[in-house]
C-alpha cells in the first residue's frame, strides 16, 4: 500500500493518509483532482470494483465528506479517497461514467444530502422517499423527532421502561436489589 | 315421460351434482390439509364461502361482457348436466338421463371450452393485465388438453358407431370387463392423462392459482360474480368427472356408484397433484402434446383400421 | 345529505387538493397528468384532467346494514370466511407465512389468503407504514369491496413503536384508514395474530365491524389527513 500512496502523491496532493489495516488506506484528495485519481486507480493500478460510495455531514466543519471505497480484486486490497466539499453549496463533480452503480449512490445522495452532482443521469427522481419538500432528512440540522411529531400525529404518553428492572419489579417486587444488578443497571 | 316430471328430476339432479361439486372441493382440500399436516377447511366452507360473497355490499362492473363472463361459465357447467345420462336406468327416458338425445358427446365437447371462452371475453372486459395474461395461459393449455381428448373421444365413437352418451354407456353394462377402460385401453389411457389437465388440479393449476402472481381470469371478479365462478367451478367439476365417467368406467346405476366413481375419479387429480409440483405453462403443454397425444392418435388408428 | 351538497363538497375537496399541490414547494404532477386542453379532430376545445377523467371519483356511499335475522346470517357467514388480502407492509408480514403451517392453520378459522384486492375483505397492516406505502395502502384499502376489515399489526401502527420519530413512517393508522381490531407487541406471535382473528369473527358477528361505513362517514377527514403527508398525491381521489 505504502508505494501506492508514494505514486499516488507524486501525482495529487493528498492530505491525512491513514493505514487502518494492511490491506485498507485512506486518503484525502481535493474536489478538483478527486474523479481523476480515481480514473487513473481504476485505469491503471487495478482497483476496477468501486465498493460504495458514502457521505458524512460534518456540520461542525461545514463540510460534507465523500468517500469512494475502490477494490483491486488482484491484490485484494483496498483504498479509500475522501473529499471534502462545502456544506453551504454542495456540488461535486459526477462520476457516472466511471461505474454504472454510481448513478445510484449519486441519486441517493442527491436526495438524502442535497448534493448536486451535475450530468448525473437521473438524478432528480425519488429513490427512497416520494414526494420530498423539505430539508434533506439526512442532513444533521434536519430534526426527525420534530418533523414527526409535527407531521404524523404522535399519541402522545410515550413511556419507556428498562425491560430489566420492569420485569424484576413485576415479578420479584420484594427482592431486595443487589449491587450486581445496580451496577448492571447502570 | 312427462316432461314436467323429467324437469323436475332436472333441477332435483343438478341441486344433488351442485352440492356434491362443493363437498368434493371441501373433501379435497381437506385431504390435501390431511397430507400436510393440518386440520384445513371445515367442510361447511364452501357454502359459507358463496353466501358471504352473495351479500358483498359493494361491486364494481366493467361493463356487459364483464357480467356475462361468469354467467357464461355457469351456462357452460349447466349444459354438460343437462345433456348428460347421470344415471343409467336401463331406458334412454329414464328420470336421471336429462336431455340427452343421439350425438350429445359433440354438443359436451362444445360446451367444455364454452366456460373458458366465456371467462376470456369477461376478463378481456375487466381491463387488467394479469386477467388477460391468465386467460392466454388458459386457452392454450385447454387447447393442448383439449386435443388428446377429443382424439379419444373420436375413437370411442368410432368403437361404438355412435355419439351419443347414453349408448356408449349402455353397451359397457354387464361386468367390468366390458368398461372401455379393457375394451380401448389407448383412448382410455389418453382420457386418464388428459384428464388431469381438464380437471385443472395442481400439476396443471397454474391458471387460477390463487398463489401465482396472478389468479388468472378471475383477477377483477368480486363478490356475486365470484359466488356464480364458485358454483360453477363445483359443477364443472362433477360433470367432467362424470363424463369421463360415462365414456371410460362404465357409468353408474345408481347415485351412489356416481358418487363414489367421480369422487374417485376427481381423487385421482388431486392425488397426481399432491405429489407433483405445478407446472409452467410451456412444461404442461408440451406434456400433453407428448404422450398424451400419442396415446390418442393410437387409439383412432387402431379402430379406424 | 342531498346531492347538491354531495357535489359541492367534491367540487370544494378537489379545489383543496389543488390548493394542497400549489402549496407544496415541490409540484410532483406528471406532465402527461397535468390539467389541460386539447384540440379535437372537428376543431373544438375539450378540456382533459387525466386524472379526474380515467378514474371514478365517485365518494363512497355509506351502506346500512339490513339489520334483522338476514343481517345476522349474512354477518354469520362474513366471519366464518375472511379472505385477507396478501400485501406485506413492514417487517410484520413475516409472521404471516406461518399463520398457514401445520402449527398454527389458519384455515380451520375460515381465514384465506387471496391474491387481489377484489376478492379479500381483510386486510393486515403489518407493522411499520412509511408514506409511500400508506399511499399503495389505501389505494388499496379502496378498492376492496364492503364490507372490509383492517387488523393493525403490531406497536408501529399504534403510536409509531421503534419507529415514532422516524421522518417517513407515520405514528397513528387510524388517522388515515379506520381500524377493526389492533393486534399489539414488537412483534407479535402468530398466535396474536390467530387471536385477533377470533376477536374480529367475534366483532363482525355482533355487527360492530362497520368500519368501511365509517370510512365513508368521515371521508373528508380522513383524506384531508392522508393528503396532508402524501405530498405528491397523483392518483385520484378515490377509485374503485
Amino acid at each position: 500500500m505504502k508505494e501506492l500512496i508514494e505514486k499516488l502523491s507524486s501525482k495529487y496532493e493528498l492530505q491525512e493518509v491513514v493505514y487502518q489495516r494492511d490491506n485498507l488506506v485512506f486518503a484525502a484528495i481535493s474536489k478538483e483532482n478527486a474523479i481523476e485519481a480515481v480514473t487513473y486507480l481504476r485505469d491503471y493500478e487495478g482497483y476496477t470494483h468501486l465498493v460504495m460510495m458514502s457521505c458524512v455531514d460534518w456540520i461542525e466543519d461545514g463540510k460534507y465528506q465523500l468517500l469512494y471505497l475502490l477494490h483491486n480484486p488482484k491484490l485484494k486490497n483496498d483504498i479509500g479517497i475522501k473529499v471534502y466539499i462545502d456544506r453551504e453549496n454542495p456540488e461535486m463533480v459526477s462520476a457516472h461514467h466511471l461505474w454504472k452503480s454510481v448513478w445510484t449512490y449519486q441519486r441517493e445522495m442527491h436526495e438524502s444530502f442535497g448534493i448536486v452532482f451535475p450530468g448525473s443521469p437521473r438524478l432528480e427522481e425519488n429513490f427512497v422517499v416520494e414526494g420530498w419538500d423539505e430539508t434533506p432528512f439526512m442532513r444533521r440540522d434536519f430534526d426527525t423527532h420534530e418533523y414527526a411529531e409535527k407531521t404524523y400525529f404522535p399519541r402522545g404518553n410515550r413511556k419507556t421502561n428498562d425491560p430489566a428492572e420492569y420485569m424484576r419489579k413485576k415479578l420479584y417486587p420484594n427482592q431486595p436489589v443487589t449491587a450486581k444488578q445496580r451496577k448492571d443497571d447502570k | 315421460m312427462n316432461i314436467y316430471a323429467k324437469l323436475a328430476y332436472t333441477i332435483l339432479g343438478f341441486l344433488i351434482v351442485l352440492n356434491w361439486g362443493f363437498l368434493m372441493g371441501a373433501t379435497m382440500r381437506k385431504i390435501g390439509a390431511r397430507m400436510a399436516g393440518r386440520h384445513g377447511i371445515p367442510f361447511k366452507q364452501p357454502w359459507i364461502n358463496l353466501f358471504k360473497s352473495i351479500s358483498t355490499r359493494t361491486v364494481i362492473t366493467h361493463g356487459i361482457m364483464y357480467y356475462i363472463g361468469p354467467v357464461f361459465r355457469l351456462t357452460g357447467g349447466i349444459g354438460l348436466f343437462l345433456f348428460m345420462p347421470m344415471v343409467f336406468t336401463g331406458s334412454p327416458d329414464g328420470p336421471w338421463t336429462n336431455f340427452s338425445f343421439e350425438g350429445d358427446l359433440i354438443l359436451i365437447m362444445y360446451f367444455n371450452v364454452f366456460g373458458m371462452l366465456g371467462m376470456a371475453l369477461g376478463a378481456g372486459e375487466g381491463g387488467h393485465p394479469y386477467a388477460a395474461m391468465g386467460i392466454t395461459r388458459g386457452l392454450a393449455q385447454h387447447a393442448a388438453v383439449e386435443l388428446p381428448l377429443t382424439l379419444a373421444f373420436l375413437s370411442i365413437a368410432i368403437q361404438f358407431d355412435t355419439f351419443s352418451i347414453y349408448k356408449i354407456v349402455e353397451a359397457q353394462q354387464g361386468g367390468i370387463m366390458h368398461w372401455v377402460l379393457f375394451t380401448n385401453p389407448f383412448a382410455a389411457a389418453a382420457i386418464i392423462l388428459a384428464m388431469l389437465g381438464a380437471l385443472g388440479h395442481s400439476p396443471f393449476n397454474l391458471v387460477k392459482a390463487p398463489n401465482e402472481i396472478l389468479i388468472g381470469p378471475a383477477t377483477e371478479y368480486e363478490g356475486t360474480y365470484l359466488g356464480f365462478m364458485m358454483s360453477a367451478g363445483a359443477t364443472l367439476h362433477v360433470m367432467e368427472a362424470v363424463l369421463f365417467m360415462n365414456l371410460v368406467f362404465g357409468g353408474a346405476t345408481s347415485w351412489l356408484e356416481l358418487i363414489v366413481k367421480s369422487f374417485l375419479i376427481y381423487f385421482w387429480s388431486v392425488f397426481v397433484g399432491m405429489v407433483f409440483p405445478r407446472f409452467k405453462i410451456e412444461q404442461s403443454v408440451t406434456w400433453f402434446f407428448k404422450v398424451p397425444l400419442l396415446l390418442g392418435v393410437l387409439a383412432v388408428i387402431i379402430f379406424m383400421f | 345529505m342531498s346531492e347538491l351538497d354531495l357535489n359541492n363538497k367534491t367540487s370544494e375537496m378537489l379545489a383543496n387538493s389543488e390548493a394542497n399541490v400549489k402549496n407544496s414547494k415541490k409540484n410532483f404532477t406528471r406532465p402527461e397528468d397535468e390539467k389541460r386542453e386539447v384540440v379535437a379532430p372537428d376543431g373544438s376545445i375539450i378540456e382533459v384532467n387525466p386524472l379526474y377523467d380515467y378514474f371514478s371519483n365517485e365518494k363512497p356511499k355509506e351502506e346500512k346494514p339490513r339489520g334483522g335475522v338476514v343481517e345476522k346470517f349474512l354477518n354469520w357467514a362474513r366471519a366464518e370466511s375472511i379472505w385477507v388480502l396478501g400485501f406485506g407492509t413492514g417487517c410484520g408480514s413475516i409472521e404471516i407465512p406461518p399463520l398457514v403451517t401445520p402449527r398454527f392453520d389458519m384455515f380451520r378459522y375460515g381465514v384465506q389468503m387471496r391474491p387481489t384486492p377484489r376478492q379479500s375483505n381483510a386486510f393486515i397492516i403489518s407493522g411499520y407504514l412509511s408514506v409511500k406505502t400508506l399511499k399503495r395502502v389505501i389505494r388499496t384499502y379502496e378498492q376492496m369491496p364492503s364490507p372490509k376489515y383492517i387488523l393493525a399489526l403490531g406497536s408501529c401502527t399504534i403510536n409509531g413503536g421503534m419507529y415514532y420519530d422516524s421522518y417517513s413512517t407515520i405514528n397513528r393508522l387510524d388517522k388515515y384508514i379506520p381500524v377493526d381490531v389492533y393486534i399489539a407487541g414488537c412483534m407479535p406471535r402468530p398466535e396474536a395474530l390467530l387471536h385477533g382473528f377470533v376477536k374480529l369473527k367475534q366483532l363482525i358477528k355482533e355487527g360492530k365491524a362497520e368500519k368501511a361505513n365509517e370510512y365513508a362517514r368521515n371521508f373528508d377527514e380522513y383524506k384531508a389527513n392522508q393528503k396532508k403527508i402524501i405530498k405528491d398525491w397523483n392518483m385520484p381521489d378515490y377509485n374503485w
